[in-house]
């Protein structure tokens, strides 16, 4: 099995960010960068086929600023065999220009399985994992909560509304990982060690824009203090007349 | 989902760390958040050491992590061996122990005074918690005063016969090896104490559970009974030698204490600081009342200055420079510190500070043996009233 697997560099979830003074970028003075938690389920999965299989490769494709040397280190922790940076310090907007830039690097890769996360958790685009697998010819499932992998063929099923959706794929071909797949390894301590010693080659790229321009970043509204419209039976009216002129959810 | 740790750091130490050892610190940290905090407050209550959770600590590799390779162990520094202490005692003092004991008072001693053939046979499985190790030198009446012990070891045709008590053992009914203390000369004779290699199902061996305690509730600790024990001429540990060489065990242990004890602040601190945001009395949070400004105020300053002082002892392990005394110097204050942030802290948390759920006051009584365990605190005094004058105090 042979497999890549492209992940991101993405804010701590629970870090407070604050909107650099430009007004359209993160001040990242402070932030605390982690690997994109959709992407550790892609990670762990591509380290359970390998093992299954009991033999391969694991190659960790990440595309981002020197620093995102260290959150691809945090995946050779976990096992993976080595990693490659696409090196730039603006990753553009447009996804389509990550994936074009990530497309060249895998298509010749003679990968069996190539996963990502199903979005990153800093934009919740949702689109450079089917983006690449357009690029390069191949069958893409996306939002993957459960796998099953015979020779040259794969079935997958996805969380829909109401239900499952299963969907069979030919090898090779481009997977998006949901939560639920599969539970991350810890990467241990042997592992943070050896992962110093594995390659890690650098490659700057170049991006241009592409076609989307973020002109603003605005931090959510402050949420209103809710307030209580009365008690027993007779609050009822009132409140639903509120529901359904003011707050417009009924 | 209780929110994920984010650490105490005020003063960018983070900024001094490797990338390892920020590696290995935050997956301890999330070993911690995931599998420690949701059952640690159980586990106290209930008096019970959680067990289950030792093949998975091993599997991370936290036993004995400063020890070479070569022998199954994770060969880290001794900066990110300090955060591992660190990230377990903010979860709980009494896993902590259960580390310090297996690395520092078993699995070091075996690779600093063992055989070759020693070490090859039982570290491997003491790395991957297949042997659970415990280490005996304190006994019932001499505690702060090893040299007085009167466990001895006597040479026999066929190897040694081993007779003696010895108490407050941490992992001891656990364990299924014991590093004893024993004296091999005459009562008087100091420098007679060696180390011993004791499986514990050797026949005179017993160890059973001291009840009762109030404080490191999730850990067991236990009296051992030493009765005509007879071991082989290979149950010694050939390079020790003298009241010294379990001093440099306790050293190891000392400074992963002093390493665990910021970890235990830091989870007060941190817990104080959230309630003092969330709770609103008199119309208002709590923390915007000065009374619990200066509370939370003294706390951090207590914690950035002990994190420091961990960190340059740490630098100084490495570069093989420390000294007891300076590791004494950093038991001493950052348990204190630790022990004065949970009880502040407590107090901070009004009633709801005396919970179970909270975790203050568990900090709280957990650092009071802390305090007293591994040279107590006045113990350490008078190891720096020596070094600074010259004279002993002692006795």
């Amino acid at each position: 099995m042979k497999i890549a697997v492209c992940i991101k560099r993405v804010p701590d979830s629970e870090t407070r960010v604050k909107i650099a003074p430009d007004g359209k970028s993160l001040d990242e003075a402070g932030v605390k960068f982690v690997l994109n938690p959709y992407d550790e389920f892609a990670v762990e999965e591509a380290l359970r086929r390998k093992e299954q299989a009991g033999a391969g490769e694991v190659v960790i494709v990440c595309l981002g600023p020197a620093a995102a040397q260290e959150t691809i280190r945090s995946a050779l922790a976990m096992g993976a065999d080595r990693g490659v940076l696409l090196q730039t310090d603006r990753i553009p907007a447009d996804g389509f220009e990550v994936a074009k830039a990530l497309a060249a690097e895998l298509k010749d890769g003679g990968w069996d399985l190539i996963l990502f996360g199903k979005m990153a958790i800093d934009d919740y685009n949702h689109q450079v994992g089917p983006m690449v697998a357009e690029l390069l010819g191949l069958a893409c499932v996306t939002a993957v909560a459960h796998l099953e992998l015979a020779p040259g063929t794969g079935t997958a099923e996805r969380e829909i509304e109401g239900g499952i959706e299963v969907v069979e794929f030919p090898l090779p071909a481009v997977l998006t990982t949901e939560k639920g797949l599969n539970e991350p390894r810890y990467p241990a301590l042997k592992g943070i060690m050896a992962a110093k010693k594995k390659p890690l080659p650098t490659k700057p790229v170049a991006l241009p824009p592409g076609g989307i321009e973020v002109l603003a970043l605005l931090p959510p509204a402050e949420r209103k203090d809710g307030r209580i419209v009365g008690e027993g039976p007779d609050a009822v009216a009132e409140l639903v007349r509120l529901l359904r002129e003011d707050a417009k959810v009924l | 989902m209780a929110p994920k740790f984010q650490g105490v750091d005020f003063y960018d130490v983070d900024g001094l760390l490797s990338e390892e050892e920020r590696a290995v610190r935050d997956t301890v940290r999330a070993w911690v958040d995931d599998n420690l905090i949701p059952i640690i407050g159980e586990h106290y209550v209930e008096g019970k050491f959680p067990k289950h959770l030792v093949p998975q600590m091993a599997e991370l590799g936290l036993f004995g992590a400063n020890l070479p390779e070569e022998y199954g162990c994770a060969g880290l520094n001794n900066v990110a061996y300090g955060l591992i202490m660190q990230e377990l005692e903010r979860g709980d003092s009494g896993v902590r122990s259960f580390a310090s004991v297996q690395g520092a008072l078993v699995m070091y001693p075996i690779h600093a005074f063992g055989s070759e053939e020693q070490k090859r046979r039982w570290l491997p499985r003491m790395a991957s918690g297949e042997v659970i190790g415990c280490f005996g030198l304190t006994e019932p009446d001499y505690g702060s005063n090893p040299a007085a012990m009167i466990t001895v070891a006597k040479g026999t045709k066929d190897g040694w016969l081993l007779n003696g008590a010895k108490m407050w053992i941490t992992n001891g009914s656990t364990a299924s090896v014991a590093i004893v203390w024993a004296k091999t000369g005459k009562l008087d004779d100091v420098e007679s104490i060696r180390g011993f290699i004791v499986p514990a199902d050797t026949k005179g061996f017993s160890a059973k559970d001291q009840k009762g305690k109030l404080s490191l509730r999730a850990s067991d600790t236990s009296e051992l009974v030493l009765q005509d024990v007879c071991l082989p001429k290979d149950a010694i540990l050939p390079k020790s030698g003298g009241l010294k060489s379990p001093l440099s065990c306790l050293t190891q242990a000392r400074y992963g204490i002093a390493w665990g004890a910021v970890g235990a602040a830091m989870a007060c601190y941190d817990e104080a600081v959230g309630y003092a945001k969330s709770r609103v009395m008199f119309g208002k949070p709590i923390g915007g009342f000065q009374l619990q400004q200066a509370r939370l105020a003294e706390m951090l300053t207590e914690i950035t200055k002990a994190q420091l002082l961990c960190l340059q002892l740490g630098r100084l392990k490495d570069q093989g420079k420390v000294t007891p005394q300076q590791v004494s110097l950093a038991k001493r204050n950052n348990v204190d510190i630790a022990t004065e942030v949970a009880r502040e802290a407590r107090r901070l948390l009004g009633a709801n500070g005396i919970l179970a759920e909270y975790q203050a006051m568990r900090h709280l009584a957990n650092l009071e043996s802390v305090y007293t365990y591994e040279g107590t605190h006045d113990i350490h005094t008078l190891i720096l009233g020596q070094e600074i004058t010259g004279l002993n105090a002692f006795n």
